[in-house]
């Protein structure tokens, strides 16, 4: 992680851009760090078992069968992880349309976050796919299944990670060293900012609606018709959660590429997201109770199914909530870190009780994913980290835009 | 008693019926010529289904499926799977032994029509809802959807189909009836289903001893192609009654309506923010 803050100067313009682009691949600092040497075993063994689902068949690595067929491919990489990815949108909101400026210097590596992310999920979808080589068919040709929910969710996928793509090219550009380039996608900005949220609002709470009709399956403290809107609330907190706990383990690992008034800032930044994540889950709390009370389900609670419910929403929604109030009054920094824990697997939970572990919960043979899934799931997010890193410590986006560029960034 | 009472009537419907059911062939065949846009089904009688399996066997040799083994047995509910799509199950009621068919049910709205993306799971205007191969890309979202838990996977393929009955639709477009309808005496009964629900109340109000009087997907999911008469309660024959009776797409259709208004008003309110903002921040900076 010693790169200079300015990778491309100058004199590296005489250079071909495939000598450039060789050299930017190769790794930069020390190859033996104890995460190189835990991620790439079992990145390693994730792609051997990528290797094999393609060439036996789904069922060879995964445990999901004729009744509950959406596993944790789908349940975690993908429905998961887009709730965490909701940082972007609502980062970019605050910094573009409301135009609180303190929150500009994280803007840059939440949208990156974003955008691995879902090239990541659809990666994930991918690999769950029966027939990926027909995944084309629903955006182009004459097969649009226009009312379903899941043919939204995949164009809103697919536009939403152009928008972010152009809302983190001016990074790109200032790498490169495009100034012209640079010019005109700064322009593009707020167009894609405008567009990525309207996206996110609604693929956030499509994901949701993809489960409406699976009414009789899901287990009634779960299923509502209000799922929609309760992973649309959610994602607010889940993404700003995700951004204070990236933030936090960033701010260590890239130290250097930090300014001392960025850091400055960021802690300052912990302590008001820290308040927006308290009363979004306000919100979503007050929702839950509103839904919960008309579902007339008060005879549920009292089994194995309403106590894991109930589990779910004091201990990972009411605490850290409790949490996040209690360290944006006393600006205390660990106390959010600790909240924004709690919240995080608080959404895993959720998101996964929706889609896995309250679906089909009365089936006779319960869904468990194989260690094999499990490895897959992990390696997705490992190379996504990856991929995170090579990209954090080459081109501008922890540190400042190289000065030519400033004039023109928002 | 009142078994035998009903063992009777069994024999005397089944002989019955087929003289019946060549009538109503008939009238189904000049109706049919008139107005092809009716949904066609099939009505499958439990009362009078004796378990033979003969549909079982005919199906999966017309679909090159492995021919089935296992006995419908009471206490045993054989399921439906990527290598059978027709299952006929025991049941021990109060009525006595009863078996169930089950199957894909054809619905007037599928879920799963309306789940799939790529509309790979297709309503035909013929009725049966057919899975073209060409369209699928393995989503299962399908499988996510359809409340009676049809649609089936081969999970062990490379080039992994979806397996569900299809009402033998490329039979139908020939004007032929369904292997199974074909195969079977009386218990299952091919028509448009308006046919189908005269048909299954005749079938009532002529012999009321043998029947409960509901007909099975008249409603359910918001009406089916596939109709069921039955000798008792659908409770007592595994059926799920927590099933809805409006129709299952209609339950994502408030998700998919607001999307239009969300696309004008959501951007319309952020260019409003943003330029209020704008405003605000450049007076502040006039006063700096
Ligand atoms: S029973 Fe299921 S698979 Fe068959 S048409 Fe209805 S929703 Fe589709
Ligand atoms: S698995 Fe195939 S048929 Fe089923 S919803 Fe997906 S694309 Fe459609």
């Amino acid at each position: 992680m010693t790169s200079p803050i300015y990778p491309l100067t100058k004199e590296k313009e005489s250079q071909s851009t495939w000598q450039f682009l060789m050299n930017e691949l190769k790794p930069r600092g020390k190859w033996l760090t104890p995460f190189n040497l835990i991620s790439i075993p079992i990145i390693l063994v994730g792609l051997a078992l990528i290797v094999i689902r393609f060439t036996e068949g789904l069922g060879a690595v995964s445990n999901i069968n004729q009744e509950v067929p959406w596993g944790l491919w789908k349940g975690f990489n993908v429905v998961t992880g887009v709730a965490f990815a909701g940082g972007a949108y609502v980062l970019t909101f605050i910094v573009y349309i409301l135009k609180v400026e303190k929150y500009h210097s994280i803007v840059r590596v939440t949208v990156l976050n974003g955008f691995l992310a879902y090239m990541f999920y659809a990666g994930a979808l991918v690999l769950d796919l029966g027939k990926p080589w027909n995944i084309f068919n629903p955006i182009i040709g004459n097969n649009f299944g226009a009312s379903s929910v899941l043919f939204l969710v995949a164009w809103h996928f697919l536009l939403y990670i152009i928008a972010q793509l152009i809302e983190f090219s001016p990074a790109v550009a200032e790498w490169l060293g495009a100034r012209r380039a640079h010019k005109i996608l700064s322009g593009l900005t707020l167009g894609a900012v405008i567009f990525g949220i309207t996206l996110s609002t609604l693929h956030q709470s499509g994901l949701g609606a993809l489960f409406l009709m699976a009414s009789e399956k899901i287990h009634p403290l779960w299923y509502n018709e209000f799922i929609p809107l309760l992973f649309l609330v959610s994602s607010v907190f889940a993404g700003l959660s995700m951004v204070i706990f990236e933030g936090s383990i960033s701010q260590r690992v890239f130290f250097r590429k930090i300014s001392e008034k960025n850091r400055q800032a960021r802690n300052s930044m912990v302590q008001s997201l820290s308040k927006i994540c308290a009363f979004g889950m306000f919100a979503y709390l007050f929702m839950q109770f509103l839904v919960f009370i008309h579902g007339q389900h008060w005879d549920l609670l009292n089994t194995s199914m309403g106590y894991w419910f109930l589990l779910e929403m004091i201990g990972f929604v009411a605490l850290p909530m409790a949490l996040y109030f209690y360290a944006s009054r006393t600006s205390n920094l660990t106390l959010s870190r600790v909240a924004a824990v709690i919240t995080i697997v608080g959404i895993i939970l959720n998101r996964l009780n929706v889609s896995i572990i309250a679906f089909r919960w009365d089936a006779a043979v319960r869904y468990v994913p194989s260690w094999m899934e499990v490895v897959v799931a992990i390696t997705i997010i490992l190379v996504q980290i990856w991929i995170f890193r090579w990209v954090i410590s080459r081109m501008p986006v922890l540190d400042e835009p190289p000065k030519w560029a400033k004039n023109t960034s928002h | 008693m009142t078994i035998d009472r009903r063992k009777f009537f069994k024999s005397v419907a089944i002989t019955g019926m087929t003289i019946i059911g060549v009538n109503a062939t008939g009238a189904n065949k000049k109706s049919s010529g008139d107005d092809d846009t009716e949904f066609h089904g099939i009505l499958y009688d439990s009362s009078i289904c004796i378990g033979c399996q003969a549909c079982e066997k005919a199906c999966a040799e017309a679909h090159g499926l492995p021919e089935p083994t296992a006995k419908p047995e009471v206490g045993v509910i054989r399921k439906t799977s990527e290598n059978q799509r027709c299952v006929i199950n025991a049941y021990e009621t109060s009525q006595g032994e009863v078996y169930v068919r089950n199957q894909c049910m054809h619905c007037n709205e599928p879920a799963c029509a309306s789940a799939c993306l790529t509309q790979a799971m297709y309503k035909t205007k013929e009725g049966p809802v057919i899975w073209r191969e060409d369209k699928c890309m393995g989503c299962r979202y399908c499988m996510i959807s359809c409340p009676f838990d049809v649609p089936k996977f081969e999970y062990g393929s490379t080039n992994p189909k979806i397996q569900k009955c299809d009402m033998c639709y490329d039979r139908i477009i020939k004007g032929e009836k369904p292997v199974c309808v074909e195969t079977c005496g009386d218990a299952l009964f091919f028509g448009t289903r308006r046919e189908l629900v005269a048909e299954a109340r005749r079938r009532i109000a002529e012999i009321p001893e043998l029947y409960i009087d509901q007909i099975y997907g008249e409603h359910v999911a918001g009406g089916t192609g596939y109709l069921y008469l039955a000798p008792v309660d659908h409770k007592e024959l595994g059926f799920d009654t927590r099933l809805q009776n409006s129709s299952y797409p209609a339950l994502t259709k408030g998700f998919l309506y607001s999307v239009p208004s969300v696309f004008v008003l959501v951007p319309t309110l952020l260019l409003g923010i943003h330029e209020a903002t704008k405003s605000r921040k450049s007076k502040e900076e006039n006063h700096d």
